[in-house]
């Protein structure tokens, strides 16, 4: 199946000659959650604000289910809804009157029944005769993601969705994209909080300095970059490790008490079963253990600095 | 055409003049009733008539000249500031509407209410002063023609600006000036002859002289040039706002 955006050679240069994008190419599937992250200034909202027609590219294309943004930009932009990270709304207009102009402005007639549900689905039904600058922060950014919805689009993005909301709307927002992912809505999402991404994402961008320097399932990154630490607390401390027990992977801390051994996600499980063995023959006891694995976070942080 | 993108933004807009409805529309209207009272009504009644007509109907057309520029300007660079402001123009630009659709929007709203205003404000001076209109057809397309090619310059300074200073600045300091000089109060003919020909680089003269023609049918310069040179500025206008979305100035870079 063709991918639903497709970014080609995508770069962005700003009159003041910041290049926010160099060559950028991406591809996001149907009906996935994409999840963009990238430290501030790497270029992820010039990326969402051109594929969504905000700013104008220097060059390079993007299409939207087959059509390009610039040439065919009506057919394109009707598929897409836009959450920014801004809340940017009318103060003094009423909640449905703003979401209820969003519709028209996307080119759809008046649908009252598929506004009062994406309002009763955002909790929003019973505030919608309030003026939005009675709403609360959270309140709001449900307003902005009721407008981005009132229109049906096909591709939701949703740029820092969750800043500055408590963390029960940020569950009730985590749910409401899987339900939108379930009815076969694609979700692209950039976001500072990488437990977001760990939790909701199919798969991970990673964009830094204006390049997009990995992109790859969640599951399959965490695998393939991920690291497995497994902590040994010493019966009786050591001075040095054992002759027989030094290796690369294996450290000692500086009391002398806790070995910590790092192997890669994805290596030979036989790697800890041999060291077990080989502290047992060199009369190593230990009276506990702990294992953890690296974090999305971790990895990013590990890319964004350029170290992987 | 995207007919439900034109109709949201221009109800959007529509709805900000009944909202605001003192600033619209009322205070415009008492400030004009204020200029007949004084200049009509007082001062007026003390002074000759200008090509055979009262003082008090003569400056009728000039009155509602005055208006509808000021409140164009106003209404429709307000409406494209605002949401540059706020930050909602991105919903405009991230919609399938093309150029021609937001400026249809936006402007249209503008102009409607400055017609609506001008219209307001005739019948308002008809309480203060007697004037018939012996054009009805040609003031109304006038009206019309002054209040689209003014909003269209409001959009213009509404995307230009970046701040209200500057929203203010064009409106205040050039247009009131150039309405004022215009010959809103008196007849060109009455300045000595070195200023009847500088008066004539002022475009607003052309607007009020022929605004007042279609009312009294007498005229500074020749209706034909008044409306020459409304589709001159019009279509100088169109040509900027046509730059503006070309290259995405101010509003997509």
């Amino acid at each position: 199946m063709s991918p639903i955006i497709s970014v080609e050679g995508l770069s962005k240069t700003y009159a003041t000659g910041f290049q926010a994008l160099k060559t950028v190419d991406l591809q996001i599937e149907r009906g996935e959650i994409f999840a963009l992250l990238g430290p501030n200034g790497a270029g992820k909202t010039t990326l969402i604000s051109i594929i969504c027609g905000i700013v104008n590219p220097s060059g390079g294309h993007v299409r939207i289910d087959g059509h390009d943004v610039v040439a065919d930009y009506r057919a394109a932009r009707s598929l897409i809804g836009l959450v920014p990270q801004e809340l940017s709304t009318d103060m003094f207009e009423t909640v449905i009157n703003t979401v209820t102009f969003s519709r028209g402005l996307f080119g759809k007639p008046k649908n009252p029944a598929h506004i009062e549900k994406v309002l009763r689905d955002l909790s929003l039904w019973e505030k919608r005769d309030s003026k939005i600058m009675a709403l609360s922060g959270g309140m709001k950014r449900r307003v902005m993601i009721a407008k981005a919805l009132s229109h049906e689009p096909q591709v939701l993005f949703l740029d820092e969705p969750t800043a500055g909301v408590d963390v029960e709307l940020r569950r009730s927002m985590w749910e409401m994209v899987r339900a939108l992912r379930a009815t076969g809505v694609t979700v692209i999402l950039t976001t500072h909080y990488i437990d977001e991404a760990e939790e909701m994402a199919d798969r991970v961008g990673v964009i830094r300095q204006g390049e997009i320097v990995l992109v790859e399932e969640k599951a399959a990154l965490m695998r393939k970059l991920g690291r497995r630490q497994l902590k040994l607390h010493l019966r009786e401390p050591l001075a040095a490790l054992p002759p027989g027990l030094v290796d690369p992977a294996l450290e000692l801390s500086a009391d002398g008490t806790e070995l910590t051994y790092t192997f890669d996600a994805t290596a030979d499980q036989g790697g800890v079963a041999d060291l077990l063995r080989r502290l047992a023959q060199h009369e190593v006891d230990f009276k506990d253990l702990q294992t953890s694995e690296s974090s999305l976070e971790d990895i990013f942080v590990s890319l964004v600095r350029g170290r992987t | 055409m995207n007919v439900y993108a034109v109709k949201a933004i221009y109800l959007f807009e529509m709805s900000r003049t009944w909202r605001t409805l003192m600033q619209s529309i009322l205070s415009p209207v008492l400030s004009t009733s204020l200029y007949f009272v004084v200049f009509g009504s007082a001062i007026g009644s003390r002074m000759a008539d200008i090509d055979g007509v009262s003082y008090g109907a003569f400056i009728v057309p000039g009155l509602v000249m005055l208006s509808i520029l000021t409140e164009s300007l106003s209404n429709a660079s307000f409406g494209i500031y605002m949401p540059r402001f706020s930050g909602t123009i991105y919903e405009v630009l991230s919609a399938p509407v093309s150029a021609m659709e937001i400026v249809l929007g936006y402007v249209g709203a503008a102009a409607t209410k400055s017609v609506i205003l001008g219209v307001i404000i005739l019948l308002t001076a008809r309480l203060f002063v007697p004037y018939g209109i012996a054009h009805p057809f040609v003031m109304l397309l006038f009206l019309v023609l002054t209040s689209v090619t003014f909003s269209l310059f409001g959009f213009i300074i509404g995307v230009w600006a970046d701040s209200f200073e500057k929203l203010q600045i064009v409106p205040m300091m050039i247009i009131t000036p150039l309405t004022f000089l215009g010959g809103s109060f008196y007849s060109i003919n009455m300045l000595p002859p070195v200023w009847q020909t500088v008066t004539l680089f002022n475009p607003v003269v052309y607007l009020v002289s022929g605004f007042r023609w279609s009312f009294f049918g007498v005229a500074d310069v020749h209706v034909g040039a008044s409306l020459a040179m409304t589709f001159v500025f019009m279509a100088v206008c169109l040509l900027i706002v046509w730059r503006i979305f070309a290259t995405g100035y101010k509003l997509k870079n």
